[in-house]
C-alpha cells in the first residue's frame, strides 16, 4: 500500500535497522553489566543523556495537548486534520521516554513501585504519575483510530462518551509535568548555573515547550507534505507560525527579566563555556526564529517556515539540554560527556520512535480526509446534522 | 521535650586519628582501609584543611532534601534524627544523589542491583540506647554524641568561653533548616570546603513553592478549560443553527407563495 504523504528518505530503512540493532545490544549489555559499566554517569553526575532525551522528547511531544486544545476545547476547528498526528506524535513520544526512563532507572525492576509508594512531596512522584495517567489519556485518545480500521465501535463510544472530561485531564497533566520537569531543578540552587536555575524554571519550561511543541507539528506537516499532499494550508501554518512567534517572545522576555532581576545578566558579558551554551540556546531556539517568523514572507514560505521551525526545536534542544547537563557541569573540572552505549540506546530508541510513526500513517488513517478526532467532534457533527434539538418545540424546522 | 539526637564536632579537639573512620567501617562491616572520600566503603572521611581536619558523614538534616524528593519514599527521616534507607522501595532515580546540598548519598554502580550508601547515624545502636560508633571511638572527644538541644548549649557555651578560639557559629545550628551533625571550628566554614551558599530555609521549600500550586491548577484549570469548550462549543451550536435557519427560510417561501 503506497501513502502520498510519507517522507522520500532513500536509505533509512537500513540505517533505521541497524540504529535498532545497535540500541538492543546496548541496551542488553547495560542490563547485563549495570549502569557504571556502560554508562559514563557518576556519583557527582548521576543524570546524564537520557534524561536530557526525556525532556526533549517530552517537550517535543507538547503538541499532543495543545492542539487537542485548540481543536477541541477551543474550537479551532480548521486545524482538525492536525490533531490525529499531532496525538500520534505525542502517544509514541511519551511511550519513547518512559521506556528511556525505565531503562534509566538504577532498578528497571522496580519501576512499578511509584504507582503503589507515594511521596506527595516529590516532584518525581508527580511527574511519575503525570506520566502514567497523560500516557493512559494519550492511549485512550489513540485507540479510537486503531479500532476504527478494525470495526470495533462499542469502545468507541465509551471513548466519545469521556471525551470531554478526558480531554480537560489530559491537558491539565500535560501542564503540569511539562513545568515539573523545570521543577526538578528548583532543589539545587547551589549546583545549577545562575543562567538556568531560577524560580521561573516550571514557568519557562512550560512556555517553550508550546512553542516547541507548535514546531514540531509545522515541521512533520511539511515533511510529510514533500510526498505530494499538503493536508495544513499555507494560511494555517502561518497561523501556527504567529502563535510560535508570540509564545518565543514572551519566553525571551520572561528569560531575560529574571536574569536581571537575578543579577545573572552580568554572567553574559564575559564568554564563557556557560555564557557561550547559553547564547547558543537564546539566539538559535528563541531570538533568531522570533526575528524570521515576524516577516510574513518567512512564514508563508515553505523553506522559511522549515528554517525557523528546525531552530525553535533545536534552541529548545540546547536550552534542556543545558539545563540538564551544561549548567550542572562544574567547568573544566568536572565534566560529563555521555558513552557510546547512552548515545546508542538513545538513538536506537529514536529509530523505533520514527519507525512505529511510518509505520501506524502507512497504515491507519492519521492523515485522512476529515479526521475524527476522539472528542466532541461528534456532537458538533451531530448538532450540525440536526439542529432541531435546539429548539425547545422543534416545530419550527421542517424534517427533510 | 526534644529527644533529637545530634553529634557535636569540635574541630578545635580532632587530631585526624581516623579512629572514627574505623569504628564506622567495622559497624557497618566494610573492608577496612583508610579513605580519604565519602564512597560506597566509607561512610565517614576526614578532610584535612592546612592544620584542621573536617569529618565528613551524612548530616541528617532535620527536614532531609534526599527524603523530600525520593518518589517512593525509600528515604525517611526517622523521629532520634537519622535518614533512613530502604533499598527495598528504591527504584534508582538518583534524584537523592543529585538534590542532596552536601553531595552525601553513593551508588552503587558497578551493581546490577544497585542502592545508595551512606551513613546510617548507626539508627539501631539509638535504638539500643548506645551512641554511634564513631563518636564511641573518637579518642579526644571531638565528635560526641546527645540530645540536640543539650548538645547546641554545650557548643554556645564552648563558643564563649573562648572566643577568640572559635568563629561564633554553629554550623547545622540553622543551615538548610537545622541538621544533626553540628560543628564549631577556628576559622570560617567556607575555608573547610563547606557551601557557604546554602542558606538557612530547607531546600524543599523550594519545592514545595511550586507543588503546592498543583491542586490549583488542576481545579482552576479544570473550570476554566470546561467553561471555554461550554462558550465555544455554544458558539458554533447557535452558528450551525442560524445557518440552517437562513437554508431553511427561503425554501419554505418558495413552498408557500
Amino acid at each position: 500500500m503506497s501513502f502520498p504523504g510519507l517522507p522520500r528518505m532513500t536509505g533509512w530503512r537500513p540505517i533505521a535497522t541497524i540504529l535498532i540493532l545497535a540500541g538492543a545490544v546496548a541496551a542488553t549489555a547495560r542490563f547485563a553489566f549495570g549502569l557504571g559499566a556502560t554508562t559514563n554517569l557518576s556519583d557527582a553526575f548521576p543524570w546524564g543523556l537520557w534524561i536530557g532525551f526525556d525532556f526533549l522528547g517530552i517537550g517535543l511531544a507538547a503538541s499532543g495537548f495543545t492542539i487537542v486544545a485548540a481543536v477541541n476545547l477551543f474550537h479551532a476547528k480548521e486545524y482538525e486534520p492536525i490533531v490525529r498526528p499531532a496525538i500520534l506524535t505525542a502517544f509514541i513520544g511519551y511511550l519513547l521516554v518512559v521506556l528511556v526512563l525505565i531503562i534509566d532507572l538504577g532498578r528497571p525492576d522496580h519501576f512499578w513501585h511509584p504507582m503503589v509508594m507515594w511521596n506527595p512531596k516529590s516532584v518525581m512522584c508527580e511527574i511519575s504519575w503525570c506520566l502514567m495517567l497523560y500516557t493512559t489519556v494519550l492511549s485512550l485518545e489513540f485507540a479510537p483510530i486503531i479500532l476504527e480500521k478494525f470495526n470495533i465501535h462499542a469502545p468507541i463510544k465509551w471513548i466519545h462518551a469521556i471525551s470531554l472530561p478526558l480531554m480537560i485531564f489530559g491537558v491539565l497533566l500535560s501542564t503540569l509535568h511539562q513545568s515539573s520537569f523545570g521543577s526538578l531543578y528548583l532543589i539545587v540552587p547551589n549546583r545549577l548555573h545562575a543562567l538556568w536555575y531560577t524560580p521561573l524554571l516550571p514557568v519557562l519550561f512550560f512556555v517553550s515547550c508550546i512553542a516547541s511543541g507548535i514546531s514540531m507539528v509545522i515541521l512533520e506537516s511539511l515533511i510529510l507534505s514533500r510526498g505530494g499532499r499538503d493536508y495544513l494550508p499555507t494560511p494555517l501554518r502561518a497561523n501556527l507560525a504567529k502563535i510560535i512567534a508570540v509564545t518565543l517572545a514572551v519566553y525571551t522576555v520572561v528569560r531575560l527579566q529574571d536574569l536581571l532581576a537575578r543579577g545573572a545578566l552580568r554572567e553574559l558579558t564575559t564568554l564563557t563555556y556557560y555564557s557561550l551554551a547559553f547564547y547558543a540556546e537564546l539566539l538559535i531556539g528563541f531570538v533568531i526564529p522570533f526575528a524570521l517568523l515576524l516577516v510574513e514572507r518567512i512564514r508563508t514560505s515553505r523553506r522559511g517556515l522549515y528554517a525557523a521551525s528546525l531552530m525553535v526545536v533545536v534552541g529548545f534542544a540546547f536550552n534542556r539540554m543545558n539545563t540538564a547537563i551544561t549548567g550542572l557541569e562544574q567547568y573544566p573540572t568536572q565534566t560529563y560527556f555521555p558513552s557510546l552505549i547512552e548515545v546508542f540506546i538513545m538513538l536506537g530508541i529514536t529509530a523505533v520512535g520514527f519507525s512505529a510513526f511510518s509505520f501506524i500513517v502507512k497504515h491507519f488513517p492519521i492523515f485522512e480526509g476529515a479526521a475524527v478526532a476522539p472528542g466532541l467532534h461528534h456532537t458538533a457533527v451531530a448538532a450540525q446534522a440536526n439542529p432541531g434539538f435546539l429548539s425547545p418545540d422543534g416545530g419550527d424546522l421542517e424534517p427533510s | 521535650m526534644s529527644q533529637k539526637k545530634a553529634m557535636l564536632i569540635d574541630v578545635t579537639l580532632c587530631v585526624g586519628c581516623n579512629a572514627c573512620q574505623g569504628a564506622c567501617k567495622e559497624e557497618n562491616q566494610l573492608p577496612p582501609s583508610d579513605e580519604k572520600y565519602l564512597s560506597l566503603t566509607a561512610f565517614t572521611a576526614l578532610s584535612k584543611y592546612n592544620d584542621l581536619y573536617i569529618r565528613r558523614m551524612c548530616q541528617h538534616c532535620d527536614v532531609p532534601t534526599c527524603v523530600s524528593v525520593c518518589p517512593v519514599g525509600a528515604l525517611t527521616k526517622m523521629e532520634a534524627g537519622p535518614v533512613a534507607y530502604d533499598g527495598e522501595k528504591c527504584i534508582g532515580c538518583r534524584y537523592c544523589l543529585q538534590a542532596c546540598p552536601f553531595h552525601v548519598p553513593k551508588y552503587e554502580w558497578s551493581s546490577t542491583q544497585p542502592r545508595i550508601q551512606k551513613c546510617k547515624f548507626c539508627a539501631s545502636r539509638l535504638a539500643q540506647g548506645r551512641p554511634p560508633a564513631c563518636a564511641e571511638a573518637c579518642p579526644t572527644g571531638a565528635t560526641k554524641f546527645g540530645d540536640r538541644d543539650g548538645l547546641l548549649a554545650e557548643a554556645a557555651g564552648r563558643i564563649s568561653a573562648e572566643p577568640t578560639k572559635f568563629v561564633p557559629r554553629i554550623y547545622g545550628r540553622d543551615d538548610v533548616g537545622g541538621t544533626s551533625m553540628l560543628y564549631i571550628s577556628p576559622v570560617p566554614f567556607e575555608q573547610l570546603g563547606f557551601d557557604a551558599r546554602l542558606g538557612k530555609t530547607p531546600l524543599p521549600m523550594l519545592t514545595m513553592s511550586a507543588l503546592s500550586k498543583v491542586p490549583n491548577v488542576l481545579s482552576v484549570g479544570g473550570v476554566m478549560l470546561g467553561g471555554i469548550w461550554w462558550i465555544t462549543n455554544r458558539r458554533s451550536e447557535v452558528q450551525a443553527f442560524e445557518a440552517t435557519e437562513k437554508k431553511n427560510r427561503p425554501s419554505r417561501h418558495e413552498d408557500n407563495p
